[in-house]
């Protein structure tokens, strides 16, 4: 496959990702400033702390308030990580992919992007926020069922996926880091409070019912990290991305001993063997900041090996 | 209901029904309008979603727009295909043998057909081609010639397009929605499928290939990038024919040979079907501002090392004011009279005929012999004093930079436009393919219509759509 492609697709494969995990933290971070343990300045704050923009939003929208962050985070066009910017980005890089992606990824991908193109503030309040982030969801799943069940599952189904994953573990190193710090050393532990924020937590991922189909308990916040973080049986847990990382690479290299398959490997094996009550001891903070860099060395490491080769 | 003076391709001269539209006129007559004008929303739809749409030059970068699709197909009978069949091969042929010529022995030009200056000195003319023996000496593997008609029999050749011509998706695509749409039509003419031209396309381009790699050569197609207007086009082509979509940046030259960056390291290519202009092919031979190409390409192309379609250099046949001597050229190296005529063509760098065209400027359409997309012309019954004074004074002081012919009375089809359907004027664009085993032609084409009333200009970038070309089997 050309380079270019390869790394079309990667892209294509994380902007879609990362459109669907913004809603996801939209989402969260509005049912937990509805909640008010934290104030919800402090919960709109985090968000933008999440998602490293604090700097980038005081310098366009000035005070942080709940509006300011569901525009930047939604349509505006200023921010290059916004949701619709993230599914222009993607569409831009399916359209250099025409050649290669199935006609079907084409149309679903275009058609979620003319239907976000000229959608107003307006829009959206009329629609209310939590509907948006539903959609913007579905057309996420249905990018991804779309793109399993009409592209050869060849080099470039691999690269698409590559891209998923990584941001993926990127995002739940993110949310779980933000929301551990601010909601279990936030205030006294209460049964009840815990039950509601962590249950928007694990909502926001999809996972409110696999945690008590898996834990039949409390919600406890050592649990949720476990879930997030060492589950292979959970689809947004690091340790499922990082398998599915590793499985693609190893794929892709088809014999050939790759760094970026070893790195991903590598880190791979610390969360298929690490303990939760370790990870907890040493420091869960410390544990996801290291997360963030190997996410990146491995995506840094993919370009390495595949797509600036001379 | 056709104009005075004007051919009607559904109704004739005088509200006579042609023989190929009988089906389609029944057809016309029977459906609703309210029922056109929700199909005609559907094919948008259709466009839209699969994503064909055309960047406009000089607008802000990006902008996407449709080709305005018009859902009344227009008809050629089997016979009237066949003519225009053969008339084509002649031509291109003939052109095949000009280009050939003038990069090896130059007999034309020394049996007095055309002024060796015309060739020699024609910015199009490219000296790194002298001598350079191409695989089955062809030139022009797609060749894209615009033909236009007047009356029942009688089809001239508009213009030759020869590097790069594009257009073809649209005949493929037209044809596609045109059956989601009405399959029944289909069932009641029989229409000459279009959908094998990539198979023949990519037969073509592979028969092409240098020896050394016969048997299985790799095919990709160069295009300049998404922003090209044509990115659509080259992308369709590349999925349709199961080859890589290159960009400059993709390719790369070493040991004599041209590689493609792949995740497994570099591979070979054989056969690029470029649709980037000669200037751009490779910084280091030609403009050295373009960074679109691939440095070194000239070089394997000349070592044999890599084909090209088509071939460099083939600007200078159908460059505007090389279009005269067609009928000439056919007549040189065939022995034959054109079967397709040129539309009568004044040059301005003869006197007699520029003194001409200066006093009946109003009459004619003027060309730059360097133009293209419907630029840099003028329509003389349809400008001002003021358009009339300014083209006589860019023809005095460029005489060799224009050509002018008669206002042809185009014929029109029937075209569904707001007022309801009416007749527009129309072209055709049919797409000749050369490979080593011969010629092959697809029973279509593209056919744009100018889709403002009377105008005669259907170029896609001034206004002009695009239908459905059906030619009818026996």
């Amino acid at each position: 496959m050309l380079s270019r492609t390869a790394e079309n697709l990667y892209w294509m494969g994380r902007y879609v990702e990362r459109a669907e995990n913004m809603a996801r933290i939209l989402d969260v971070s509005q049912r937990l400033a509805v909640q008010g343990r934290s104030t919800a300045q402090a919960e709109w704050s985090a968000v933008l702390a999440i998602l490293y923009a604090e700097q980038l939003y005081t310098d366009t929208h000035g005070e942080v308030t709940e509006d300011g962050v569901t525009e930047f985070l939604t349509l505006d066009q200023s921010n290059p990580s916004s949701i619709w910017s993230c599914i222009r980005a993607a569409r831009e890089n399916a359209r250099a992919l025409r050649a290669t992606i199935s006609v079907e990824m084409w149309e679903s991908l275009n058609t979620t992007w003319l239907a976000i193109r000229d959608m107003t503030e307006a829009d959206l309040h009329a629609k209310s926020l939590r509907e948006f982030c539903e959609w913007v969801k579905e057309r996420s799943h249905l990018f991804r069922g779309v793109a399993h069940g009409t592209m050869l599952h060849d080099d470039s189904f691999a690269f698409t996926r590559l891209g998923t994953f990584l941001e993926r573990a990127d995002n739940t190193a993110r949310l779980l880091d933000t929301k551990y710090q601010m909601l279990a050393y936030g205030g006294e532990s209460d049964t009840g409070a815990t039950y509601y924020e962590w249950g928007s937590v694990l909502r926001s991922v999809g996972a409110f019912r696999a945690y008590h189909q898996m834990y039949h308990d409390v919600i406890t916040p050592e649990r949720v990290a476990e879930l997030l973080v060492l589950r292979p049986e959970m689809p947004r847990s690091l340790r499922f991305c990082f398998d599915k990382v590793t499985e693609n690479l190893a794929l892709l290299a088809e014999g050939r001993s790759l760094e970026c398959e070893r790195l991903s490997g590598e880190f791979g094996a610390r969360l298929r063997y690490g303990r939760m009550e370790r990870i907890l001891g040493d420091g869960l903070h410390e544990f996801l900041k290291e997360v963030l860099d190997r996410t990146a060395e491995v995506s840094v490491q993919i370009s390495r090996d595949f797509l600036m080769i001379v | 209901m056709a104009a005075d003076g004007i051919f009607d391709e559904m109704y004739g001269w005088n509200d006579q029904v042609q023989a190929p539209y009988a089906k389609i006129a029944e057809w016309l007559k029977n459906t609703p309008p309210e029922l056109f004008a929700s199909k005609l929303e559907q094919a948008e739809l259709l466009f839209q979603k699969i994503g064909i749409t055309f960047n406009v030059y000089g607008s802000t970068a990006g902008t996407e727009r449709l080709i305005p699709f018009d859902i009344v197909p227009r008809i050629l009978s089997a016979s009237e295909w066949q003519k225009l069949q053969a008339g084509l091969f002649q031509r291109v042929r003939a052109l095949q043998m000009f280009l050939h010529d003038i990069y090896h022995n130059q007999d034309i030009i020394k049996a007095g057909i055309i002024p060796a200056s015309h060739i020699l000195r024609n910015e199009m003319y490219r000296p790194e081609m002298r001598d350079l023996d191409l695989p089955g000496s062809i030139y022009v593997q797609i060749a894209g010639i615009d033909v236009v008609r007047v009356s029942e029999g009688e089809f001239y050749v508009l213009e030759d397009n020869l590097r790069t011509p594009s257009g073809v998706s649209y005949m493929l695509e037209d044809r596609a929605v045109m059956m989601r749409l009405f399959p029944k039509l289909f069932q009641e003419n029989r229409v000459a499928p279009v959908d094998h031209y990539p198979a023949e396309l990519l037969r073509q381009l592979r028969s092409v290939a240098p020896e050394r790699a016969a048997g299985s050569p790799t095919v990709a197609v160069l295009t300049p990038g998404p922003y090209n207007s044509a990115y659509f086009e080259h992308a369709f082509l590349a999925e349709e024919m199961g080859v890589e979509l290159v960009e400059g940046q993709d390719l790369f030259v070493r040991d004599d040979a041209v590689w493609m960056r792949t995740t497994q390291g570099p591979r070979r290519v054989d056969v690029i079907y470029r649709r980037l202009d000669d200037d751009c092919l490779d910084p280091l031979a030609f403009n050295p501002d373009c960074l679109l190409g691939v440095p070194g390409l000239l070089s394997v192309y000349r070592n044999g090392g890599v084909s090209l379609a088509n071939a460099v250099g083939t600007g200078v046949a159908d460059d505007k004011s090389t279009y005269p001597y067609v009928p000439d050229i056919i007549k040189f190296y065939l022995g034959e009279e054109p079967i397709i005529g040129n539309v009568p063509t004044y040059r301005c760098s003869r006197s007699d005929d520029r003194a001409y065209v200066l006093e009946h400027i109003h009459e004619l359409v003027v060309k730059e012999t360097q133009g293209s997309g419907g630029y840099g012309m003028l329509v003389g019954p349809k400008a001002t004093k003021e358009e009339h004074e300014k083209f006589r004074q860019l023809i005095l002081s460029d005489p060799d930079g224009y050509i002018a012919q008669p206002t042809l009375a185009l014929s029109t089809c029937p075209t569904f436009v707001e007022e309801g359907v009416a007749p527009r004027h129309v072209d055709l664009r049919p797409f000749v393919l050369t490979g080593r085993d011969g010629m092959a032609l697809v029973p279509g084409g593209l056919t744009r219509v100018a889709l403002t009333k009377g105008s005669l200009v259907v170029n896609s970038s001034q206004g002009g759509g695009t239908k459905d070309t059906w030619v009818l089997e026996d």
